[in-house]
């Protein structure tokens, strides 16, 4: 039964040593540890967490698993409805979902499912994971495009149940925001992403790269040239958004996914590599997302002094509790209801500050967050060499844009059907290139959701 | 892995590389660029599509030594293979869409500096073989740094060659010859210009006196070369437009030249000394 013991604190790497190395900040559980601290759980009858997981995972019967020792047990269980769970159990916004509706959060501290999650699929790794079952093969092709965690899913499914899967990526590795967008210090690549692809290759699943999909090849050649029976999208929602203020193409002012592409998939930190980065001496960095917070603490550990500028307040902050926590300890600094106006420049064309505004909540707006509105007359200058801009971002229009009949709506996400085919016959999507930018639980289960789908469509054609 | 099957220098630090990249060859069309990131811990370079070949299946770039990374991928030999060539990317020069009847009735002047005569001649091919005609002014420091000089002169009509110390050809600047072939009563309808970006400034600013339209190929920063991250952002007609994706070619009289000068120096100082290290520590053959 239930302890009333509290949630079991996670070791961490020092704020103070980890703000000037790119190592994971937090160490996750032990065995023992993720045992006691399963042992919290209630096993609802009816378990608000599952409800609020988006893919549904059975999280008591898992974390009954953990509390007994039976670890590979838990795996399998995490298996049926995950394939990240390493990944997911690191990034997912779990404050809003499973642990957020968790009963033991009512009165004190939801059990902590996500680092549960953690250390069930890092120990199932490390033991030899849970074994790849696959079909015999079905002799028909499926191409993915994206190998982001919406492609990753889909091509995995699609793997297992015996189809010829090829994904096709146009940067020259596997893994999408997994591979450029998220930072080594939240998600190790060796460790965690690139064990995930390489279960993949074992499922024969073949991943080219360095193809760009709309010019290298259409999905009209794919489907007729090359006999593609049928594709999925999953390009994902990668074009940067600009605030459109003067000042702003100045030399210092970057995007978060230039400054974050730098860094985690050209790795510019290590000066072993060719690629340059500049992270300046004072940094703004102006948003509150995961990506702002990314953007803000690689600044940081590459020496700047940072400052994240975000128009609400802290509450509105839509990044990760944890990650802010964490962005804190740190050092980064925050500068609420706050947003820039212009970006000063000196005459050789270099920043050398931010002009912002203040700003107080007014009305909710659609979304039931309250508006953030100008505060007349309280513009004021920060000191600054370098902005990131971190404002997000929207699906690239090049799949769209050279796939006749391929529907978009105003906002460029792809439009889907009920079974997440999109106007165009044979052809699936899902993730942020449908959605526009949200998380990677929510892509992972698209795409399974679309590798369900495809096998329907092309099962019944078969008969 | 992209395997490289031959390797010209053409002239001092410009060198010509074929590499096997069969689904770029057959997709290429004018205008349109490739990266190149030469081993695991390079840089993506972008690099315009010289000449490709899809019975072949091979492209051809040309490569100026520029700093560390240009440097690198240049050592490298036929047998020797790049980690990664993407392409092809950005929107294929605006002529392609033309009929070839238009074309018949087109007459179009290039101009081409220094390694601009490598993405001009792609271009000049493809409409010289549909009928068009074709005038190119190549412009070169000396008669040394001259490159295709004879595959250009195959695929159009009037080659004009200048080089900055007169030894050979015209005497001048690239403008000046453009102005000299206008004053001598010849008529273009569209002009392109590929070179340093100092050299479009001016040739935005002569051919404008001349009345002439103008297309640019920018060849700015880039990072990943598909519209994720706003490296390559650039003002065209007061809005920003990013290069590798809505470009690289632009018209001229929107171009804000200055600001993309400028923004092309961002990593200078730090790129600066990658170089010297680079010429430092290794022994470099290529100079
Ligand atoms: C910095 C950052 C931090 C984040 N932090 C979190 C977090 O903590 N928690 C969380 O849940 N979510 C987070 N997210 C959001 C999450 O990463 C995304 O929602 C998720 O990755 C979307 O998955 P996807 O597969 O749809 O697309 P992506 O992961 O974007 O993958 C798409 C892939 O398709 C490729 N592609 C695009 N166009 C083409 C083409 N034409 N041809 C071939 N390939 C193409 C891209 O290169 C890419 O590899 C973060 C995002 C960023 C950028
Ligand atoms: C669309 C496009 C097409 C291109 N086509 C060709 C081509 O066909 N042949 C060719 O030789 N080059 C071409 N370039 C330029 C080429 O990409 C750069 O020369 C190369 O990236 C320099 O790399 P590096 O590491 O050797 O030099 P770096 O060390 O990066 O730079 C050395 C110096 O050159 C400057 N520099 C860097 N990039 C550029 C650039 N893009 N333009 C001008 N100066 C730059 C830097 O500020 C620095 O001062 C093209 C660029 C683009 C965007
Ligand atoms: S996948 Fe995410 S939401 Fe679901 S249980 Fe795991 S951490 Fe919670
Ligand atoms: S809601 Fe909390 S206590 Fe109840 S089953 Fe889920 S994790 Fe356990
Ligand atoms: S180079 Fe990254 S968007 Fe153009």
């Amino acid at each position: 039964m239930a302890n009333k013991i509290p949630r079991v604190p996670v070791r961490e790497q020092d704020p103070k040593v980890r703000a000037t190395n790119f190592e994971e900040v937090c160490y996750g559980y032990n065995s023992e540890e993720a045992m006691l601290e399963a042992s919290r759980c209630l096993e609802c009858k009816k378990p608000g967490c599952v409800s609020q997981c988006p893919v549904g995972i059975n999280i008591p019967a898992f974390v009954r698993e953990v509390r007994e020792g039976n670890f590979s047990e838990a795996a399998h269980i995490i298996a049926q409805d995950s394939s990240l769970p390493a990944v997911c159990g690191r990034v997912c916004p779990q404050e809003t979902q499973c642990e957020g509706k968790c009963i033991l959060g009512v009165k004190g501290e939801p059990v902590a499912i996500g680092k549960l999650e953690r250390f069930v699929a890092d120990w199932s790794r490390e033991n030899g994971g849970v074994p790849l079952e696959k079909k015999p093969s079905l002799g028909i092709k499926v191409a993915v495009v994206g190998s982001g965690p919406a492609g990753l899913a889909c091509a995995t499914d699609l793997a297992k149940n015996g189809y010829d899967v090829t994904i096709f990526e146009v940067l020259h590795k596997a893994g999408g925001v997994l591979q450029y967008g998220i930072p080594e210090f939240r998600l190790p690549k060796s460790k965690v992403v690139e064990p995930e692809i390489e279960n993949l290759i074992k499922l024969g699943v073949k991943i080219e790269t360095d193809v760009i999909v709309g010019r290298t090849v259409t999905i009209d050649e794919l489907m007729t040239k090359e006999h593609f029976a049928a594709v999925f999208i999953g390009s994902g929602a990668g074009l940067p958004r600009f605030m459109n203020i003067p000042g702003e193409n100045l030399n210092g002012v970057v995007s978060a996914n230039e400054f974050l592409t730098r860094n985690n998939l050209m790795k510019a930190y290590d000066s072993s590599y060719a690629t340059p980065i500049y992270a300046g001496r004072k940094t703004v960095v102006v948003g509150g997302g995961n990506v702002a917070m990314d953007a803000a603490r690689t600044a940081l550990r590459l020496g700047a002094d940072v400052t994240i500028v975000y128009r609400r307040t802290e509450v509105e902050l839509p990044a990760r509790v944890e990650e802010v926590h964490h962005a804190k300890e740190e050092g980064v600094k925050f500068a609420m209801l706050t947003n820039p106006v212009e970006v000063l420049g000196n005459e050789k064309g270099w920043v050398t500050g931010i002009r912002c505004i203040r700003m107080e909540l007014g009305e909710p707006d659609e979304s039931g967050r309250r508006s953030p509105v100008p505060v007349e007359g309280s513009e004021f200058d920060m000191e600054c060499d370098v902005v990131i801009m971190s404002l997000g971002t929207s699906p690239n229009p090049l799949i769209a844009a050279t796939t006749p009949g391929l529907e978009t709506n105003r906002k460029g996400c792809i439009v889907v059907g009920e079974n997440v085919e999109t106007t165009r016959e044979g052809v699936f999507a899902g993730g942020d290139a449908v959605t526009g930018a949200a998380t990677v639980i929510l892509a992972m289960g698209a795409g399974r959701r679309a590798a369900a789908e495809i096998h329907k469509k092309l099962s019944t054609e078969q008969q | 892995m992209f395997k490289i099957l031959d390797k010209k220098l053409l002239a001092p630090s410009i060198y010509m590389m074929e590499v096997e990249a069969p689904r770029l060859a057959s997709a290429a069309k004018p205008g349109q660029f490739l990266v190149v990131r030469d081993d695991e811990k390079g840089e993506r370079v972008p690099l315009t599509i010289s000449d490709f070949d899809a019975s072949k299946g091979s492209v051809e770039m040309v490569i100026q030594t520029i700093g560390a990374s240009t440097m690198k991928m240049c050592e490298k030999e036929p047998g020797d293979a790049f980690a990664d060539v993407l392409g092809p990317l950005g929107c294929p020069s605006e002529f392609t869409a033309m009929s070839d009847e238009q074309l018949k009735s087109t007459r179009f002047l290039f101009i081409a500096g220094g390694v601009g005569a490598a993405p001009v001649y792609p271009q000049a091919k493809y409409l010289f073989q549909r009928g068009a005609r074709v005038d190119v002014i190549m412009g070169a420091k000396s008669a040394g740094m001259l490159i295709y000089e004879e595959k250009m002169s195959k695929v159009c009509d009037n080659l004009f060659i200048c080089t900055d110390d007169g030894s050979k050809g015209f005497h001048g600047l690239v403008t000046a010859k453009a102005k000299e072939l206008v004053a001598e009563g010849r008529v273009y309808d569209q002009a392109v210009a590929i070179g340093p970006m100092i050299m479009m400034k001016f040739a935005a600013l002569t051919l404008k006196e001349l009345a002439i339209p103008l297309t640019v190929s920018l060849n700015t920063l880039m990072v990943d070369a598909t519209g994720m991250c706003g490296a390559c952002r650039v003002t065209v007609g007061g809005r920003t437009r990013f290069a590798c994706v809505e470009g690289p070619e632009f018209n001229a009289y929107e171009v804000d030249f200055d600001e993309a000068m400028r923004r092309q120096t961002m990593y200078r100082d730090i790129e600066g000394h990658d170089r010297e290290d680079y010429i430092e520590h290794h022994k470099c053959n290529i100079r």
